[in-house]
């Protein structure tokens, strides 16, 4: 064991509560600005304590929205979210694992061209293909539909590829094994596969939740309407008005309502999230 | 590498590759394919006319000041952003591979930024920041520094590079913190009896082992310096002031915003996908041994 002096140690402390004292600031700072008076910060005098406008502020922002133009209730946002998020997610899972499971477990022909086709699609993010993918959407008549949110999405290859590496990787043996037991290709999927992929689904899952609730340009190009905002586009369009008009107070509170379902997850089921962080950038 | 146990089946394969095949065709192809094409035509102001004008869009645009103006800017920033939160999460990772007390509570408390969607970290950074009322810029006008984001571009770009590089270090960290795990004790300690000091250590030992992590991760960082901080940019300057802090990204989306030009537009995006296409090829060329968990 490497000796560490005293020192060392104390140093090591201090530094990594200062890092955490830089990454926590700004949260910090939206905390104490959600609960005090938009008059007081507009006018550059806000505290570095919390106030006493909470309760208000927060009712205001989850059931009524601002005051200005794009009066949406946040709650019907995060709602909004919510969905598009669980859509991705699922979604992605869904059709990466059956299609890794056919390219595994079947030998057909173009099997390797149709590995190709979707391993590519890793390369590109939306972001490169934002209005030929918009005007496709337009055309089917997807816009402002929560299949319009996530469907192009959905089309990506990691999930593909991270259930492809694990199949690869389980024994021969338990396919005969389920095979002598006069098991179909179904009921091996079903009893054997999708079991032993639980760990992993739970890891991918955690990250695309994450990824597609905090998705921005998509949504933001093929959303119109109030209603179908998610909050992330929500929020942008709070600070639009002219600055004096900004009630930063409801501001603060959507960014952080904004950040605690994502946090949440990433605090609470830590180890998983840390394992699909890993896993899908390999 | 190929199964031997398999089953047999002719059509079972399609539909289970049915899902996926139809979406990437339908989301990712055909869009991709559209905008080489679309990179191509000239379109009329009143979009009643295309002719084919072959490289055109393309000459037109590396012709043009202002792209290669955002090409280098988009340069600049994703170096700055990825040197400057690649440093400090270093130095963390470091001090929270030692052993410490708490050290489980240190990395809760560094990693959750991951999850703030880039607009909240754009607001929450305007907002700190903010000329007129933000905590921080009292603080900088105390130091007599003239802090106007607004009308200053310099200052409008640093503060994009801060914001974009606090969101990437909890990213980082968590990659060095498992490269760093990954080095096995008894080098260090063989390094510590050769009556190695711990910066000395660090430098001839640590660090060199480290480079592959580090290699990685200063790719990945520029490809998240290209793509996600669209939704910071856009929060925070949309572009301006001028077009101080318009990236490349945030360009073919103005760009194609206000409709003018649809076939530059599209090419454009065309050479991003090149960039892309190009990044990965050399994450996948020099990484392929990543990282060792």
């Amino acid at each position: 064991m490497v000796e560490e002096e005293g020192f060392q140690r104390y140093l090591a402390h201090v530094i990594l509560w200062i890092g955490i004292a830089i990454v926590a600031f700004p949260v910090y700072l939206a905390l104490v600005a959600s609960t005090q008076d938009n008059a007081v910060i507009a006018n550059g005098q806000m505290s570095l304590l919390p106030g006493g406008h909470f309760l208000q502020t927060y009712y205001q922002t989850l059931f009524v929205g601002t005051s200005g133009s794009t009066r949406e209730p946040v709650l019907h946002m995060m709602l909004n979210s919510l969905i598009m998020a669980l859509l991705i997610a699922v979604g992605k899972i869904a059709i990466s694992i059956i299609s890794a499971y056919a390219i595994v477990y079947f030998r057909f022909p173009f099997r390797m061209a149709i590995f190709w086709i979707i391993f590519i699609t890793l390369m590109l993010p939306v972001e490169v293909r934002i209005y030929p993918t918009y005007k496709i959407v337009a055309d089917l008549h997807l816009l402002d539909s929560y299949a319009g949110l996530s469907l192009p999405l959905i089309a990506s290859a990691t999930a593909t590829l991270l259930f492809r590496q694990f199949f690869m990787t389980v024994p021969d043996e338990l396919l005969e094994a389920s095979r002598i037991d006069g098991a179909g290709p179904f009921r091996f999927f079903w009893d054997t596969l999708l079991p032993l992929s639980r760990t992993n689904m739970a890891a991918l899952f955690v990250i695309l939740f994450i990824l597609g609730w905090n998705q921005y340009l998509w949504p933001l190009l093929i959303t119109t309407r109030d209603d179908m905002q998610t909050i992330q586009v929500g929020i942008r369009k709070m600070i639009t008005t002219t600055d004096a008009l900004t009630e930063w107070p409801i501001v603060m509170a959507t960014a952080l309502l904004a950040m605690l379902p994502p946090v949440f997850v990433v605090v609470v089921m830590q180890k998983l999230f840390v394992r699909g962080l890993v896993e899908t950038e390999k | 590498m190929q199964k031997q146990a398999i089953f047999q089946s002719k059509l079972l394969p399609y539909a289970l590759v049915a899902p996926q095949l139809a979406i990437v065709l339908i989301f990712f192809y055909w869009p991709a394919v559209q905008a080489v094409i679309q990179s191509f035509l000239l379109q009329d102001a009143f979009g009643l006319s295309t002719s084919f004008v072959w490289f055109e869009n393309y000459l037109d645009l590396f012709k043009e000041p202002a792209y290669f103006a955002a090409i280098v800017r988009t340069f600049v920033f994703s170096f700055a952003i990825a040197v400057s939160s690649l440093s400090f999460a270093l130095l963390l990772a470091v001090m929270a591979d030692k052993p410490l007390r708490g050290s489980t509570l240190y990395r809760t408390l560094l990693i959750w930024p991951y999850a703030v969607a880039p607009p909240v970290v754009g607001v929450l950074w305007v907002f700190m920041l903010h000329p007129s009322l933000g905590v921080l810029s009292r603080y900088l006008r105390a130091m007599g520094i003239d802090w106007n984001p607004l009308l200053d571009g310099d200052q409008a770009a640093a503060l994009i590079i801060l914001a974009a590089a606090w969101k990437q270090i909890s990213y980082n960290f968590l990659f060095f913190l498992a490269g760093l795990q990954s080095i096995p004790k008894s080098v260090i300690e063989a390094a510590a009896i050769d009556g190695a000091r711990p910066m000395r250590r660090f430098w001839t030992v640590i660090f060199p082992l480290l480079s592959p992590t580090i290699f990685f991760l200063l790719v990945i960082n520029i490809v998240y310096a290209f793509f996600d901080t669209f939704g910071i940019i856009d929060t925070m300057t949309r572009g301006g002031p001028g077009k101080a802090t318009e990236t490349l990204v945030y360009k073919v989306y103005t760009d194609g915003l206000l409709g003018g030009n649809l076939g530059s537009s599209a090419a454009q995006s065309v050479i991003l996908m090149v960039i892309v296409v190009m990044l990965t090829a050399i994450q996948f060329r020099f990484v392929e041994r990543k990282v060792t968990y």
